[in-house]
């Protein structure tokens, strides 16, 4: 099927089967590769982006559910305020180690504060539970969480 | 920054630029320098316009050796380290060689800086002592007299920017010992402010894992697997994968062990899978289930050990115990784990214009993949090239000695005309499914002890699958049939352990085994510090207190485990827990680190115990980036003790149980209230970091529960009477 995707600000005319989950037409077909495969049973959340506004597992996001929906992805994320102070708190404190997960770690944690702009170490754990890092960075995660609060605020 | 990772980007901008200084060593390790990089294993490029390249032989998984290695030469040469940019070297085993591990390129048992520090800081100190010198001669004035600072050239009352002595220092020899910096003299090495190199391309999704590769005109290729270990394919039906759009066939890889989907995109590879049906034969197939493993395992601990480790005598050992006042006697079982790093495995393969191929691969040990992929292709391995790209995790997985994922796309590519790239594709069930693990281990340790509660005579059994047994590597680490990656931790404790006796005994294996961020330590640490805690408990004494007397001996090594401890100790306000909580700790070498840490929990075991905080102290020599060593503790620590939690393998019949994230549940952002982690000062040589937080973590934690719920001696604690919060 053919279906015209709205992906960071542009239009995209894409050819999919449809049951194809959105993840797949990001990467292989739109060849955006920050958004990241990771178990593709919604368990990870390394492939997070924004569906409208809020965060959804693009894995089991299927693209005949799409059309006239508004997608952002990780690649442009800096263009919200929340999304630039995220990524700023992110850089400050070296959360990174292999950085596969990062990409959703961050999508959602922008989904977070657009919500929740001052959320409590506790209402961190509980919203990025789904996001899933082996590296085991979950220490800086709820700190640079913490810390883009605080950069928001300023 | 640029990030180049291919040979043919390295050798291209090399001519490109002007004049450039290399600086490296040769084969026999002598430093060299030169303007080009032939015969030379480089370990930093500067350029004319003063740009700084760090060579990383290494591979980064985000255990840091970019920061690291760009850090040692902008340390010793004078450049600010944003400054130095970093590139991977292209793979050449006679050039990039990981000294521990020989004519052999490959990043494993935490050896990157521990091999690089002197390598990469020579690098740099020549290169600044021959920018100097070409300055001195230009200026005509005293070399003594100039330095480098932030890449300028200063003194004499002049300054220029190093970039313009780059051609004339590139006509010089190196100097054969240039003068390193004293610890005192140190900016960047040590310096808690620096930050890593890789964060920014990592936090705005433009870092390139190897499974982001996408060559014109590649195909996807997945492998259906047999659903038992050992099956092997007999014959397909693809009629109904013919249906899927995208599917272009499929084929028997020429090992029998799977058969090849290939397709346009990764989503119709997956969903042809799905459709195709495969035939297996099961006649050399695995049929145990992991229940007869443990009872193998355990049965093993249980009879005269096959090997003695240390030589002690058994029987005299026995005596000891028996004659104790009280015997502690315990039998542990630690079941496969699977290492799901967080990139699924991938590897892609395509032809080059010389008639070789060049693989895009997130690649551990690039020597080994170059010896399958020449043989697999019938190619001599000069023909082979590998484009290290940044990996999502490893622990182990990458670092197979068969190069398996590698060996698979090179198969895959094989039965192609060899036209299009191949890009093999693991889905995460195919890692968690996979085969390859952590081995199963039994350990029964008998321990006597005096009225006092000291130890009088400790009897240790571990049988394990051995995992370096039948690998290239056996001839190198195998001795006297013992795989020193059984008994590591055990055999070579630090404890003073009167009348000790180690025996080991291997047992079949029932998948391929694979080393396990830490390796033997995952539970001989575990072990180890249950055991040594208990005891302390059983004596009425203080878990510290009892360990440092152990320690007592004057020994380098005891005495920095002893000073861990007590730092760990001090920073936990051991014994000091409020009300409702309790505390465990543990310590442990490996990888020539010191690792103490204290875990403190509440709740119980029956009602659910919740990890408040976790503090760490680690002793990895000089520390030099120090919130590296710091990100990397958290990194061990969560790992260990997730695993420790509630994951495990388990086979029914030869065929793996659990099959992606949600019956392999990683640790998450809520399971540790807190980590904590203290670095030692220390002067000497710098030690692995990657691994060692690793093993004192889930026995700190065994010991917390223990302070008032049960002694946990099988692995994961979920499943042996332990919920958590
Ligand atoms: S890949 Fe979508 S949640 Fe894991
Ligand atoms: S940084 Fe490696 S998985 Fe999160």
């Amino acid at each position: 099927m053919a279906i015209s995707l709205k992906l960071n600000g542009q239009t995209h005319q894409v050819e999919a089967e449809p049951g194809t989950p959105l993840l797949w037409v990001i990467r292989d077909e739109l060849k955006l590769t920050g958004t990241k495969f990771g178990c593709g049973v919604a368990s990870c959340g390394a492939c997070t982006v924004h569906l409208n506004g809020e965060p959804v597992r693009s894995c089991q996001t299927y693209i005949e559910d799409l059309e006239g929906a508004e997608i952002t992805t990780i690649e442009k994320i800096s263009e919200s305020r929340i999304g630039q102070a995220v990524q700023a708190a992110w850089v400050e404190l070296d959360v990174v180690q292999c950085g596969y997960c990062q990409s959703g770690q961050i999508m959602s944690a922008v989904g977070l504060l657009s919500e929740n702009p001052k959320p409590s170490a506790e209402e961190i754990d509980d919203y990025m539970n789904g996001n899933a890092c082996r590296c085991a960075t979950y220490q800086r995660i709820r700190a640079a969480i913490l810390r883009a609060s605080e950069i928001m605020e300023a | 920054m640029t990030v180049n990772t291919s040979r043919r980007g390295f050798l291209k901008s090399a001519a490109a630029a002007a004049a450039v200084l290399y600086i490296g060593a040769r084969p026999n390790g002598a430093l060299a320098a030169g303007a080009a990089p032939a015969q030379l294993n480089p370990f930093v490029r500067i350029d004319t316009s003063g740009t700084v390249t760090a060579i990383i032989k290494h591979f980064e998984t985000g255990q840091g050796p970019a920061t690291g290695l760009s850090t040692l030469i902008a340390e010793e040469l004078g450049a600010a380290l944003e400054q130095v940019q970093y590139e991977f070297a292209p793979s050449d085993p006679q050039l990039f060689n990981n000294l521990a591990f020989g004519p052999f390129q490959g990043t494993g048992g935490s050896t990157a800086m521990a091999n690089s520090f002197m390598q990469y800081r020579q690098a740099g100190a020549a290169a600044r002592e021959m920018l100097i010198a070409a300055a001195a001669q230009s200026w005509d004035t005293d070399p003594s007299a100039l330095v480098i600072e932030n890449g300028i050239i200063k003194g004499a009352g002049r300054t220029a920017p190093m970039g313009e002595f780059v051609a004339a220092a590139a006509q010089m020899e190196a100097p054969a010992e240039p003068r390193l910096k004293e610890p005192g003299e140190f900016r960047l090495i040590g310096n808690t402010a620096v930050r890593r190199k890789d964060s920014l391309i990592k936090t705005n999704g433009s870092a390139k894992f190897a499974m982001d590769v996408h060559l014109p005109n590649q195909m996807v290729v997945v492998i259906a697997r047999s659903p038992r270990m050992g099956g092997s394919a007999a014959g397909i039906d693809d009629s109904s994968a013919k249906s899927v759009k995208g599917f272009i066939r499929a084929a028997i890889l020429p090992n029998k062990a799977g058969v090849a989907v290939y397709a346009e995109n990764t989503w119709a590879a997956f969903q042809a899978r799905e459709a195709l049906s495969v035939d297996w034969d099961f006649s050399a197939a695995e049929t145990r289930s992991s229940d007869q493993i443990r009872e193998e395992l355990l049965a093993a601990v249980n009879s005269a050990p096959q090997y003695n480790v240390n030589g002690a005598d058994q029987a005299a050992t026995a005596a000891l115990i028996d004659s104790a006042d009280t015997v502690l006697d315990r039998t542990f079982y630690f079941p496969l784990l699977a290492h799901a790093p967080m990139e699924p495995l991938t590897c892609t393969i395509e032809a080059t214009e010389d008639g070789g191929v060049l693989l895009h691969d997130g690649c551990q040990m690039p020597t080994v993949p170059h010896m399958a992929v020449a043989e697999i292709l019938q190619l001599p391995q000069e023909k082979i090239r590998v484009n290290t790209m940044l990996a999502g995790g490893s622990f182990g997985r990458r670092a197979t000695p068969t190069s398996d994922y590698q060996a698979e796309a090179a198969m895959a590519f094989a039965l192609t005309d060899r036209s299009r790239p191949v890009k093999l594709v693991w889905s995460r069930e195919d890692d968690i499914t996979g085969g390859y693990y952590r081995p199963a281990v039994a350990h029964r340790v008998r321990v006597g002890l005096d009225a006092e509660g000291s130890i009088t005579g400790w009897d240790h059994r571990i049988a394990a699958q051995s995992i370096l047994k039948g690998t290239f590597f056996e001839s190198v680490l195998v001795h006297d049939g013992v795989d020193a990656t059984s008994v590591e931790g055990v055999a070579d404790s630090d404890y003073r352990i009167p009348g000790m006796f180690v025996g080991l005994t291997d047992t079949a294996k029932a998948t391929t085994v694979l080393w396990w961020r830490s390796v033997g330590h995952t539970h001989t640490g575990y072990v180890m510090e249950t055991m040594i805690d208990e005891a302390a408990r059983i004596a009425g004494r203080d878990p510290v207190n009892y360990r440092l007397a152990m320690l007592e001996g004057g020994s380098k090594h005891q005495d920095r485990l002893a000073t861990v401890l007590k730092l760990a100790a001090e920073k936990a306000g051991w014994g000091k827990a409020t009300e409702g909580r309790s505390q465990g700790i543990a310590v442990h070498k490996s990888f020539g680190s010191y690792v103490a840490e204290v875990v403190e929990i509440s709740g119980t075991a029956e009602e659910g115990v919740r990890i408040e905080k976790i503090t760490c102290a680690v002793d990895c020599g000089i520390p030099v980036n120090p919130d590296v060593i710091k990100a990397q503790m958290e990194g061990g620590i969560g790992y260990g003790i997730g695993h420790a939690m509630r994951d495990q393998i388990t086979l029914t019949g030869g065929e793996v149980d659990q099959f992606n994230f949600p019956d392999y549940e990683p640790l998450r952002i809520g399971d540790i209230g807190a980590i904590e982690v203290h670095i030692v000062p220390s002067a000497e040589a710098p030690t692995g970091v990657g691994e060692p937080g690793t093993p004192p973590s889930a026995p700190a934690l065994a010991n917390a529960i223990a302070v008032s719920g049960p002694r946990i001696t099988e692995l994961p604690m979920s499943e042996n009477g332990v919920s958590f919060a």
